[in-house]
């Protein structure tokens, strides 16, 4: 059984539909990454697994029960951990306060997270606001580590970042997957890197899913991915 | 803010034990002003962690007071009863509210809270055989305190019987703000969208800051009626709700300590001026207000801690 099923999901605000029929779904241990240009759904396709965008049809399933339904703070309370775009550190809690207010029993705690990134450590008594981008997307993912979800849903983490920081980051979610096995879904513009970090790719257009396959063959084979994501 | 938030609590009980030696004469003032610290952190609660604004606060302190009235004219008069009495009433009639109060926005539930406000006036003003209407309640006695320590003339036992229950709240909200349910409260006020996605149920936590909030305000309520002998409209009244926002604002909203500067302070002052000039001492209020908006950023715990920041870095 996968651990996330999404089967023909028709998503979006309001009146506007956003994403149309879309099927997709993620093994426990297994990476994907969302690929696509602006605007084409990736975001909302994330909100709409989380339950914040509208979902007109369809549905969603998490190891096996329907979701689609499910209040947001269940379906994080159930192991579906988003850390988004907005990265959305709370500026007058201290980096250890904002670490802790989403704190959930579990194997993942502050001293996990103080190790995967020893600066969150050096910063812990920092405000939220007084942080470089680098160190709050580190915090914004380690926030969503302390909820010890399963699957692990990343929304354009490097933007914005030094590349450096990107190379640091990625080998701790590389880490993070062969350590603790999680699953993750990476929506990211850098296609390769999303690629690098993921088994399996879907490409989307419009809505739609518009290519889909292994990650290796799709960076062995760039070119059909370029037709779909070159501005 | 964290600076002043740590260990302000014990020199401010020093200060107060040290009032009670220094000005024996102004026992009742005292008294008085630990129970609008009380009612201010109750309402802060709300205002400055949970970031809920209301205008119907004194509904809960209102309730408070007429409890332990109504319940000490029925004979039950110790005053600690009394006050766990007034404690539960009013958390369950905030309980009660919270499914109106707390869906919305600040603007939506300044209107909601206000029209709470003059309901429950105008139904203790209607409901003369229990409230005595316009009247007040005052046909009660309170009994010692624990069995051991009867009211005094002087306001001794008032004095160190509020003090406590200003101690107990003041220790207590402390407690509570570093809990993570304190700190998911502030996560609410700061990204009220981010906190589900960490798993936490918006609602839920706003309802039970809410039964706190309103709960503890019913202790200060019945603290007063019980020092004072007295329960009447005006302290379920509008007035006594925006002051109590100010007061959270004047002294800081979400610094304990500061709420309680800001509800002494204020409560100081409104008792000084119209000591002055009865007739105009609302206008002092008013100047003091606006000036502490101008001149004090944050309050008087803001400019506390911008003051202690600046000293530290000439240092």
């Amino acid at each position: 059984m996968p651990l996330l099923e999404v089967e023909r999901l028709t998503a979006g605000y309001g009146e506007a539909v956003v994403l149309e029929e879309m099927s997709l779904s993620v093994d426990d241990g297994e990476g994907l990454a969302v690929l696509g240009r602006n605007g084409v759904g990736k975001t909302t396709l994330m909100l709409a697994i989380m339950g914040h965008a509208r979902r007109l049809s369809g549905s969603l399933r998490w190891q096996g029960t329907e979701i689609g339904g499910t209040p947001a703070y269940q379906r994080a309370r159930m192991g579906l951990g988003w850390v988004p775009q907005e990265r959305d550190i709370f500026p007058s809690l201290t980096v250890e306060e904002n670490l802790l207010v989403a704190g959930r029993p579990g194997a993942f705690g502050l001293k996990d997270a103080y190790d995967l990134f020893p600066r969150l450590k050096e910063r812990r008594r920092n405000m939220g606001d007084k942080l470089s981008g680098g160190e709050q997307q580190m915090l914004a993912i380690c926030r969503t580590l302390m909820t010890n979800p399963r699957l692990l849903l990343l929304d354009e983490p490097f933007e914005g970042l030094a590349p450096v920081i990107v190379e640091e980051l990625e080998a701790t979610l590389r880490r993070l997957r062969a350590e603790k096995g999680f699953a993750t879904v990476i929506v990211e513009q850098h296609a390769e890197d999303a690629l690098a970090l993921s088994d399996r790719a879907i490409v989307l257009d419009r809505g739609k899913i518009v290519l889909e396959g292994r990650s290796a063959d799709l960076l062995a084979d760039f070119a059909q991915v370029r037709r779909w994501i070159a501005v | 803010m964290r600076m002043v938030r740590v260990g302000a609590g014990l020199p401010l009980l020093l200060l107060a034990v040290a009032g009670f030696f220094l000005f024996p004469e102004y026992l009742t003032l005292f008294t008085s002003l630990f129970i609008l610290s009380v009612f201010a952190l109750s309402y802060d609660l709300l205002q400055g962690h949970a970031g809920v604004v209301s205008l119907g606060h004194a509904v809960f302190f209102g309730t408070g007071a007429y409890t332990t009235a109504i319940l000490a004219r029925h004979g039950l008069a110790e005053p600690v009863l009394g006050l766990l009495a007034a404690l539960v009433v009013s958390a369950l009639l905030a309980l009660v509210l919270t499914r109106i109060v707390v869906v919305g926005n600040d603007l939506t539930r300044l209107l909601v809270t206000l029209g709470v406000g003059f309901l429950m006036f105008e139904a203790a003003n209607q409901a003369r055989d229990l409230t005595g209407g316009a009247d007040g309640l005052s046909d009660f006695t309170m009994g010692p305190v624990l069995g051991l320590f009867r009211f005094d003339f002087a306001g001794e036992t008032a004095f160190f019987y509020s003090l406590a229950v200003l101690v107990l709240v003041y220790f207590f909200l402390w407690r509570l703000a570093a809990s993570p349910f304190g700190l998911a409260l502030r996560g609410i006020r700061e990204n009220v969208r981010r906190m589900p996605a960490i798993g936490a149920p918006v609602r839920r936590h706003l309802a039970t800051a809410y039964t706190i909030s309103g709960g503890i305000a019913g202790l200060a309520g019945a603290l007063l009626a019980q020092t004072s002998n007295f329960a009447s409209l005006d302290m379920l009244g509008f007035e006594r709700s925006a002051e109590v926002m100010m007061m959270a604002t004047l002294g800081g909203t979400g610094s304990i300590p500061g709420v309680v500067l800001g509800a002494t302070g204020l409560g100081y002052l409104k008792d000084a001026l119209s000591a002055m000039s009865p007739k105009y001492w609302q206008l002092g209020i008013g100047i003091v207000l606006m000036l502490s908006v101008f001149v004090l950023r944050g309050g008087i715990a803001g400019a506390a801690t911008a003051l202690i920041r600046r000293l530290r870095e000439r240092a």
